[in-house]
């Protein structure tokens, strides 16, 4: 449904898509996964005929955007960043324009917003003005904006970003009840658990290109096995408790000296737990908390790009071994 | 549908958009209605004793016209800014509809809030003693000649809105240039009391010529004092104000579009 090739868009001298690669099948949710500056609107705006490639071969439901833009703009729903929605006009009446604008006649618009307000729950609101609703709301309506003319593909940019976890929880039941449609999904996030509870698949992107593809349980899987988390008492002895893990892990351990955590990939899980709070013992280093846990998509994107995402970018996390790591890694996947 | 017919049709969709914007923000019309108040009384009172009285009074309302219209320019250019700043232009832009009717929906709009501005300033200029003597045919083509220069200065209004990119800036934009362009010119004085360079530019200016035409087909003359206007462009000064009108569109127009084809937000 989408076919991305080669695609490259230069801001200046700002490389913000370099050879850009991306399939979407037909009925498949894509997640584009990767932090601010990423390339990930970028994508969004070529895909959206929005703004044009400098190279490379973009179609969308079989129309290039190039040659035939306006085929594509009707195969298209579009969500923005910014929920898009006209704060003076009710909810009835932004999607009213919206379906004009497709070429519907008043009747079919008016029935067609009326279903729409419906099916997004926003009928009670219909007649207030949007600028009164909640963020949530807007984003819904935003939503059925992009749906009006029931396009087979779907491209939503950040579609929780500003939202409270209750707008977000809303806004992620509406896009599954999308793709129980069999409509194409094509949406971007910084958000792992986002992409993790909505798409099908994930594309990684970092500096305008994909540096990992697969499922969510792939991507998972190929950082490898469990991990073990250690939170220390005191934050000097982080160093000395990074030595004793990456000596039984024989990895480099990750240290956030933030939180006094070290982290590092266990392949051989709980005996290794059982041996690391025995070593720290012994060199007299006190734990607060020890665990083993699954890895998670953060630590997907550390491996792949030897930084955290931005979610978890406020914690000062230092890679020890990150070039090393993050090269092997990428030369692995790609 | 034929393109021309689907273009109008989303324009008019735009159009309507647009004046529910108006009318449900009772607050931004005040200043296409008090705006014209304060330039009729401020220059009729303050400036007007000194310039020919009653006379000057009657002169003014043409010039009050032009200058206030040519103002409205910057209604254009904020409003446009404000949907680019919000996304609704990328959400437009994503619709298969006509690349002009966006911008052709919001000048249209902003005739309507001319209109107001017109009327306005044609009472403010009954109560201070106006009367157009001319009979109404002269004074609805006065009418037709003000709503087209609107239209037309709307769309430097776009250019610039799409150009700035930022409410603030098209603000300031906006508004910087209509200074010089309208008090350089015989909206309110005697274009043959200004020095060389600033004569020659205030004979050739549009609002020069559409002040004029619009007197002329109210039938309001000149005050004792003040020099008749000569030369091409006020001898032919409805003529002149039409082609201006013509070529500022066929200017601007394309320049707007073309623009907005290509804006992105960054």
């Amino acid at each position: 449904m989408i076919r991305v090739r080669g695609l490259c868009k230069n801001f200046g001298a700002f490389r913000a898509l370099d050879e850009l690669n991306l399939d979407v099948l037909p009925g498949q949710v894509l997640g584009l996964l990767g932090p601010n500056g990423a390339g990930k609107t970028t994508t969004v705006r070529v895909l959206t005929t929005l703004l044009a490639p400098d190279a490379g071969e973009v179609t969308v439901a079989g129309h290039s955007v190039m040659a035939d833009p306006d085929s594509v703009r009707r195969s298209i729903g579009l969500s923005g960043q910014y929920a898009a929605v006209d704060e003076k006009l009710t909810g009835y009446e932004n999607l009213v324009m919206v379906a004009r604008l497709y070429g519907m006649n008043r009747k079919t618009s008016a029935a067609r917003a009326t279903e729409l307000l419906d099916e997004f729950r926003l009928s009670d609101v219909a007649g207030k003005r949007s600028g009164a609703y909640s963020g949530g709301m807007r984003r819904r309506l935003d939503l059925a904006g992009a749906m009006v003319a029931r396009p087979p593909v779907v491209v939503l940019d950040e579609p929780t970003t500003g939202l409270d976890p209750r707008g977000r929880l809303d806004t992620w039941a509406v896009i599954s009840s999308l793709v129980g449609n069999g409509t194409t999904v094509l949406l971007t996030t910084q958000y792992l658990e986002e992409a993790d509870q909505l798409a099908d698949n994930i594309a990684v992107i970092d500096a305008g290109r994909v540096i990992a593809e697969g499922t969510a349980s792939e991507l998972k899987s190929r950082v490898g096995s469990e991990r073990i988390d250690v939170v220390l008492v005191r934050q000097d002895s982080v160093d000395s408790a990074a030595a004793i893990l990456g000596r039984i892990a024989g990895a480099a351990p990750e240290i956030d000296r933030q939180t006094s955590k070290v982290s590092v990939a266990a392949p051989d899980g709980h005996h290794m737990l059982v041996r690391a709070l025995g070593d720290l013992e012994i060199a007299q280093l006190q734990v607060v908390e020890a665990a083993l846990r699954r890895p998670t998509l953060d630590d997907v994107f550390l491996q792949l790009t030897g930084q955290r995402p931005k979610a978890a970018a406020a914690s000062n996390t230092t890679d020890v071994a990150s070039s090393g790591v993050g090269q092997d890694q990428e030369v692995l996947l790609s | 549908m034929s393109s021309l017919s689907a273009a109008l049709r989303d324009s008019s969709v735009i159009a309507g958009r647009n004046l529910r914007n108006v009318i449900r923000t009772p607050g931004a019309m005040v200043t296409s209605v008090a705006q014209p108040i304060m330039f009729v009384l401020l220059l009729a009172f303050v400036f007007g004793g000194t310039l020919g009285g009653a006379e000057y009074r009657t002169f003014l309302i043409g010039g009050i016209l032009a200058q206030t219209l040519t103002f409205n320019a910057s209604f254009t250019a904020v409003y446009l800014a404000k949907d680019l700043q919000l996304g609704l232009i990328d959400r437009f832009r994503s619709l298969p509809m006509s690349r002009g009717a966006v911008i052709l929906g919001r000048s249209s709009a902003d005739l309507v809030t001319s209109l107001l501005s017109i009327a306005v300033t044609l009472l403010c200029g009954l109560a201070i003693g106006w009367r157009m003597t001319n009979g109404l045919g002269p004074a609805l083509i006065a009418m037709g000649l003000l709503l087209l220069f609107t239209f037309a200065v709307s769309w430097v209004g776009a250019v610039i809105a799409l150009t700035a990119r930022s409410v603030e800036v098209a603000q300031s934009l906006g508004l910087i240039w209509l200074f010089p362009v309208t008090f350089i010119s015989g909206a309110f004085v005697s274009v043959q009391s200004m020095p060389g360079p600033l004569r020659n530019f205030a004979e050739w200016n549009p609002v020069t010529a559409v002040a004029t035409s619009v007197r002329e087909l109210f039938g309001n003359a000149e005050p004792q004092g003040f020099a008749p206007p000569s030369g091409w462009p006020a001898d032919n000064a409805l003529l002149y104000a039409v082609l201006c009108c013509v070529a500022i569109i066929a200017i601007f127009a394309p320049l707007a579009i073309s623009q907005y084809v290509r804006i992105s937000k960054r």
